[in-house]
């Protein structure tokens, strides 16, 4: 059969259509057929924050599969809803709009940065779409709509400086990342080296895409603190950790950081950069406790090559369990049935330990740890029980205000 | 006194740095008038072969002087014959095509190595000057920077391929009419800048956090440096990439690392407008 011209791309044309069509044709059979109740998720699996959002993603899938695998919720199975947002603000609009229109989903987790989160957070308020974003931000979040199961400064660098500088001294150099997570935090490193009657010597900002931190090495050097604060992000930054100790200051001045570790520092940073630097976090892959060490090895045994698994992935398979029991507890999916369900005081055994939901800032009140990183492995060195979101608190009170939607930006 | 000398060291290693990374671009746009927008990711191949054949058990000079400029080599003749060749003289074209190269190689790092990779610790270690350290490394980039310099200069002037590649930039028709195959020196010139690029990466590799996306940082700063350094590869690249390293240092120390950009952004815009044809389109007219 000879294939003219006219009749191959009048095939092509047919064969193209079909399959653009053929997901579309499969999934709205798909979902009639089960019925099942569904969960959105946006995380960036791709780009400078790819690294943080995967093991998210793991943790997402592996809280809905528990809970599959348990007979589903109200007698129907849970389906992810899931798209790869690659580190881009544009794409976190456009999806978050599709989850909500489109999908019509059930409840929404995801939203890493938190210049992403304030870019979806006000559609799911339009839409009224349930939210939960479960990453340590900076905290003042308050909407009755949008739940915070991450760490906030007061609940991860009250513990940090106060430990650091009883280790090495009072006076203290900040280096931090030039936008709001850095700048805010900051003012958090600063409010409590002074309320442990420390000093802060100077404070610098880095745009993210400073690579070379010569002049400041010697700044630090010329200023002679007794320890380095730093809220450093992301891959560029990490060249500060090389060149300070190829300077050879890395057994000088200790380091303290309320970021180290979010891009994989201990594992791709050599033990000599990174030996000793102490970080507080939510969650750590090294914690004991046998809650902790299921987790890491289902994950693990799914995906052998995750990175690591941080507070992010453990906070986002809590925030999935806490939903699921408010859901329960409402017995229903109705949206503010659910959140009344959380705001009643749930509790659910994780990972990290016990988190519990506080109904006045819908943020959680959980476990904080303190850790040093010893030969490429966090190693942790002490345990804060059920530390408070108290910074969200003094701005946020939705049993007085129910109708807030902000982010305060808390005065210090 | 001490600071000052610190001080000093930290000024030569933003000239040195900036000299290293902007020097294969200058060869390539400079030269070619292509803009290779990939510049940043051939900075970041050159990074990864050095880390990964380092930590593969591969000494890390041999991985850094060999290895790295060798690897980005091969892949810039490989990108000559499949895309640039055909965009020639198309700035606006070659810009784009460049554009999605560099998602496209940032594309396939991801897919194979990840988001993160497992660096190498800076060789050489640190020294003191008073009661300040500073590392041997900053010395060593000081060094490979004059000597690249050294080495450019003297195969661009002393060389009958230097000649040959100098006399095809000027004017192709004549160079070809004498018997030259402009195509053949295009691809070996392009093959050379991305192998002086890859150097730079590799050289860099020890004081960088290595990740596919990290050559976004350097990619504006090396192009603000060969335009405003203009015409002559080595002389105008030298004398921007002194202005703006020495700026950008300086000002970072006595004011903040934030007014520190500003102030190279500031200056490269001044200088820009001032004269347009760059620093040697004004003093080193006719240099290398």
């Amino acid at each position: 059969m000879t294939l003219s011209r006219r009749r191959f791309l009048q095939r092509s044309a047919v064969a193209t259509s079909t399959l653009i069509a053929a997901p579309a044709v499969f999934r709205s059979g798909a979902l009639a057929a089960e019925n099942p109740i569904t969960v959105g998720s946006l995380h960036d699996q791709s780009g400078p924050i790819g690294t943080s959002g995967t093991p998210m993603v793991y943790a997402l899938q592996l809280a809905v599969e528990e809970i599959n695998a348990a007979g589903g919720l109200l007698g129907r199975p849970l389906k992810v809803i899931h798209y790869d947002t690659q580190s881009n603000i544009q794409l976190y609009s456009q999806y978050a709009q599709q989850l909500a229109v489109k999908d019509k989903v059930d409840v929404v987790h995801g939203g890493i940065t938190s210049a992403s989160r304030e870019a979806i957070r006000p559609t799911f308020d339009r839409f009224k779409v349930l939210y939960f974003y479960n990453t340590l931000y900076e905290g003042g979040v308050c909407d009755r709509n949008t739940f915070c199961t991450g760490t906030t400064p007061a609940q991860t660098v009250e513990k940090l400086v106060p430990s650091a500088m009883k280790k090495s001294g009072k006076k203290a150099y900040i280096i931090a990342a030039d936008y709001n997570y850095g700048q805010i935090t900051a003012k958090w490193m600063t409010k409590y080296c002074k309320d442990n009657g420390g000093e802060i010597l100077s404070t610098d900002f880095f745009p993210l895409d400073v690579t070379n931190f010569g002049s400041t090495i010697s700044k630090i050097q010329a200023a002679k603190p007794d320890l380095i604060l730093s809220a450093l992000v992301g891959g560029n930054h990490t060249a500060f950790y090389r060149q300070w100790t190829a300077a050879g200051m890395k057994s000088k001045i200790p380091i303290a950081s309320t970021t180290f570790g979010l891009v994989n520092e201990p594992s791709t940073l050599d033990a000599a950069e990174s030996d000793a630097v102490i970080g507080a976090y939510g969650y750590f892959e090294e914690l004991t406790t046998p809650a902790s060490k299921s987790f890491v090895e289902k994950i693990k045994k799914a995906h052998p090559d995750s990175p690591y698994i941080s507070e992010l992935a453990s906070c986002t398979y809590e925030g999935v369990m806490l939903w699921a029991e408010g859901v329960k507890k409402a017995g229903s999916i109705d949206r503010m049935k659910v959140i009344e369900a959380l705001e009643s005081g749930l509790v659910f055994e994780g990972p990290s330990g016990k988190v519990s939901l506080d109904k006045q800032t819908h943020h959680t009140v959980r476990n904080a740890f303190l850790a040093e990183v010893k030969d490429r492995k966090w190693s942790v060195l002490e345990t804060y029980t059920d530390a408070k979101p108290a910074d969200t608190a003094s701005v946020c009170d939705l049993v007085k205000n129910p109708n807030d939607v902000k982010q305060y930006i808390i005065n210090l | 006194m001490a600071i000052y000398v610190i001080l000093a060291l930290d000024v030569l290693n933003g000239i040195s740095s900036l000299f290293l990374l902007c020097l294969g671009l200058a060869i390539i746009f400079g030269m070619m008038k292509i803009i290779n927008l990939a510049h940043g990711e051939f900075i970041m191949l050159g990074a990864y072969a050095t880390v990964i054949s380092a930590n593969a058990g591969v000494n890390i000079w041999v991985a850094m002087l060999v290895i790295a400029p060798v690897f980005v080599g091969l892949v810039g003749l490989v990108i000559e014959r499949c895309l640039i060749r055909f965009l020639y003289g198309r700035l606006v074209d070659s810009m784009l095509a460049t554009w999605g190269l560099s998602l496209l190689i940032i594309g396939i790092i991801t897919t194979i190595y990840g988001n993160t990779q497992q660096g190498v610790p800076t060789p050489l270690g640190g020294f003191s000057i008073g009661s300040y350290q500073s590392s041997y490394y900053t010395l060593f980039l000081a060094v490979m920077a004059a000597l690249m310099m050294a080495i450019i200069y003297g195969v661009m002037r002393y060389t009958r391929f230097g000649l040959v590649a100098r006399a095809t930039m000027q004017n192709p028709a004549m160079a070809a009419t004498l018997g030259v195959n402009p195509a053949r020196v295009y691809m070996s010139t392009f093959a050379l800048g991305a192998a002086v690029t890859g150097l730079a990466g590799g050289l860099l590799a020890p004081v960088s956090g290595i990740t596919p996306v990290m050559g976004g940082a350097y990619v504006a700063k090396a192009f603000m440096t060969v335009v405003g350094g203009g015409a002559a590869i080595l002389s105008g690249t030298l004398s921007a990439a002194s202005l703006f390293g020495s700026v950008n240092q300086i000002g970072a120390y006595f004011t903040t690392p934030v007014y520190g950009e500003v102030i190279v952004f500031t200056t490269a815009i001044v200088l820009i407008r001032l004269l347009p044809q760059g620093i040697s389109g004004r003093f080193f007219k006719g240099n290398l």
